[in-house]
């Protein structure tokens, strides 16, 4: 038994923590020699760095054991309760998180809105981040991965299957957040021609990628339009792809201020407070609408004694229609409120968090109605999620490092940071 | 929309009243397409009079567990002397014992329904499952994606998936014998069955032995056949003389089609992502009116004159004099 527990530390260490510290070691110094980059070994960086990493090692793990012995060996998910924390978190709320770079893209491009152009950028390079994660986490939770890279439901599709279109289109969706912002990497390179064949072809891809998350954006709603019966009447309704798309947007441009105010504060840089500020007066209306469509339907269906019930579904409900939609479109109707920094950035927070509980109320929650709440997510399901969430926050951090990510500090900044 | 072409592009109050426009517009065709109801297109191309059926007299089954061991030994899974208490990747069917309030026993056989137009071949992403020309639904593993979706579809909750297997889980479920079928021979169950419990047939005449049978016994059957309308009707049927619902069964489930809730809504994406596009064209096509033809539009950043280098890192510059 002493001598099993030993070889296990022994090979932890020799296969996980020896290869972290060497690709870290090796990250750094490339880092430090590409960007100039020098950290500052406080406590608390030390700290953040440790849990991250710690966060990753379990994370790593976990990935061995789900290829060996299968998902059952670290998830919590049954027969009866098939989709977990890593469609409802990673897939249904990563998509939504993403959802500000289509709104964006196509205010500057097809409306010619060109103010937002300083944020667009940032917002592109988390939805691409955002997008290519989701494609991850997709692959470790399906159970036959190597199906999906070998293309079958491209051979053998199902125009019935939404889950097929919504694959589809997160496919090339992603590609043309790629294509999208390629322009960083060849103004960085300085490669003219290839500058210029995307330049050339940006407005038609902007317009793709706004029909491609369009469809499904909506469709990750229609999903679970087939679990009649199934998921709870408050969250059950036909109008249920129309509220994704729409929430989409606006939790997607709750999004852009979060992301702006983190990188702000990371980066040191100045804050475009009047274009988070104009976002934010877009969305209290937007909003504002949501919250008063997803009553009027629940209404409309003939459930609204169900908003009164004493039950954990009617909390959540209001908690996430309330929390991320109906407070955040009051606060941000108050031109004092929007234009104050960290006021904007809290309410962006709420949004996103309200909108997370959102997909998760669609996929996880509320089909404990039918099941029992018989599914939490396990440690490891955690972890993997979070190792993935730090993983694209690193890559976002050392891409705006190297490639022109932000504009220049002179330009289109009006507010600066602390 | 276009009609606002001469505004000067750095007014941001009247482009962004276009797009709440554009977006109510975009709203509003939604709500258009979904009020013009379109009768959601039947994917089964299967005869519902001819496909193969079965029919489980719940009165006459005694609970012996023959068909769940015949079933076991026909498609090769674990065999057991127990009898199995749910279904899982061994058990394609077994025998739910229910022991009802006034103290009689009854046994409940489940498996696949194998729904006419069934949820799960709809939810497929790669057609793994897929309704077979007669009708009983059936698996290719080699397509299969192994997402899990048509478990979260079913109306029945029958597919299960192998969760201990890392590379290659099936999901695992009656597939009705399809292969004996093919081969003349009557499916492992029913060809085991001691009591005539179960009966196989083609639906219509099933069905109408079914009716027969109820009709005969009003005071003794229960006046529903479960399957001839659940889930847009079942190739497996069931009548019972105790209340469905004391037996487990689900009784809430739609008699509308399972793939028609999706379908509703999948079947208007072109319409709406259509219009969407003809929208944005237009408004992009005014948009590059309105600007005018910049001459420095298709150079890169770093060659524009007068303009310096304005996306340069800044960090960059300072690591390349420090290095």
């Amino acid at each position: 038994m002493f001598q099993d527990i030993l070889m296990l530390g022994a090979l932890f260490i020799l296969r996980i923590i020896v290869p972290l510290l060497l690709v870290i070691g090796i990250g750094y110094s490339l880092l430090r020699r590409l960007t100039g980059v020098k950290l500052d070994f406080s406590p608390k960086f030390v700290t953040g760095v440790g849990l991250v990493l710690s966060c990753w090692a379990i994370a790593a793990i976990a990935l061995i054991l789900r290829f060996t012995n299968g998902l059952g060996a670290i998830t919590n998910l049954t027969d009866e309760f098939p989709l977990g924390l890593w469609i409802g978190f990673d897939v249904m709320a990563g998509a939504m998180l993403g959802g500000g770079a289509f709104v964006l893209a196509g205010l500057v491009y097809v409306f010619g809105i060109e103010r937002y152009r300083p944020i667009l950028r940032s917002t592109i390079l988390t939805a691409f981040l955002g997008y290519a994660l989701l494609i991850v986490a997709l692959l470790i939770d399906v159970g036959r991965p190597q199906n999906i890279l070998m293309l079958r439901p491209v051979f053998f599709f199902n125009i019935h299957s939404v889950l097929w279109e919504v694959a589809m289109c997160v496919m090339f969706y992603t590609t043309v957040l790629a294509l999208e912002f390629l322009p960083a990497l060849f103004e960085r390179l300085r490669w003219k021609r290839a500058w210029q064949i995307v330049h050339k072809i940006t407005l038609p891809l902007v317009i793709i990628g706004i029909l491609l998350s369009t469809m499904h954006q909506s469709s990750l709603g229609s999903m679970w339009l087939i679990a009649n019966g199934k998921l709870n009447d408050l969250w059950y309704t036909p109008w249920l792809p129309v509220f994704f798309w729409i929430s989409a947007i606006g939790v997607g441009l709750g999004m852009v201020t979060v992301e702006s105010n983190l990188s702000s504060r990371a980066f040191k840089r100045g804050l475009e407070q009047d274009l988070l500020a104009s976002l934010a007066k877009f969305n209290s209306y937007w909003l504002g609408f949501y919250a008063i469509a997803r009553l009027a339907d629940v209404v409309w269906r003939g459930k609204a004694y169900m908003l009164t019930e004493p039950t954990l579904m009617t909390l959540l409900f209001w908690v996430e229609v309330g929390l991320g939609a109906i407070v955040p479109a009051i606060l941000m109707s108050q031109p004092k409120i929007r234009e104050h920094k960290n006021a904007l950035y809290a309410i962006g927070a709420v949004i996103v968090v309200g909108g997370i509980l959102n997909r998760l109320c669609v996929s996880m929650f509320g089909m404990w109605t039918y099941t029992g709440p018989v599914y939490l997510p396990s440690i490891m399901e955690v972890a993997l999620t979070a190792a993935l969430f730090t993983f694209g926050g690193a890559v976002f951090v050392l891409l705006s490092r190297l490639l022109p990510v932000f504009p220049k500090e002179e330009t289109a900044l009006t507010a600066s940071g602390d | 929309m276009t009609a606002q072409n001469n505004q000067p592009r750095t007014d941001g109050s009247i482009t962004r009243r276009q797009f709440i426009k554009l977006s109510a517009a975009t709203v509003g065709s939604v709500v258009i397409a979904h009020q013009t109801k379109t009768r959601a297109l039947a994917a089964s191309k299967v005869s519902r009079d001819t496909a193969p059926a079965m029919l489980v007299d719940l009165s006459r089954c005694i609970g012996c567990g023959n068909c769940q061991r015949s079933c076991a030994e026909a498609n090769g899974l674990a065999p057991t002397t127990e009898q199995a208490q749910g279904l899982n990747g061994q058990n394609f069917t077994y025998i739910k014992k229910v022991e009802l309030e006034d103290g009689q026993v009854r046994f409940v056989k489940r498996q696949c329904m194998h729904c006419l137009d069934a949820a799960c071949v709809s939810a497929c992403p790669a057609s793994a499952l897929h309704q077979t020309p007669e009708g009983p639904i059936s698996y290719y593993p080699n397509r299969c994606l192994g997402c899990r979706y048509c478990m979260v579809s079913c109306p029945f909750d029958i597919p299960r998936f192998e969760w201990e297997n890392g590379l290659t889980p099936e999901i695992r479920k009656c597939m009705f014998c399809y292969e004996r079928q093919q081969e003349g021979e009557l499916p492992a169950c029913v060809a085991n069955c001691p009591t005539g419990a179960i009966r196989f047939g083609t639906r219509s005449e099933l069905l109408a032995y079914a009716h027969a049978r109820l009709a005969a016994n009003p005071d003794f059957y229960v006046d529903h056949i479960y399957g001839e309308h659940e889930a847009g009707g079942t190739a497996w049927l069931y009548i019972s003389d105790v209340p469905f619902e004391s037996l487990g069964f689900r009784t809430d489930v739609t008699t509308r089609p399972i793939p028609a809730y999706t379908w509703d809504i999948m079947s208007k994406l072109p319409t709406v992502v259509g219009s969407m596009a003809v929208v944005l064209t237009g408004a992009a096509i005014a948009t590059q009116r309105r600007k005018g033809h910049d001459p420095d539009h298709n150079v890169p950043p770093w060659e524009r004159e007068g303009e310096g280098e304005p996306i340069e890192v800044k960090n960059t510059q300072s690591d390349q004099g420090e290095g």
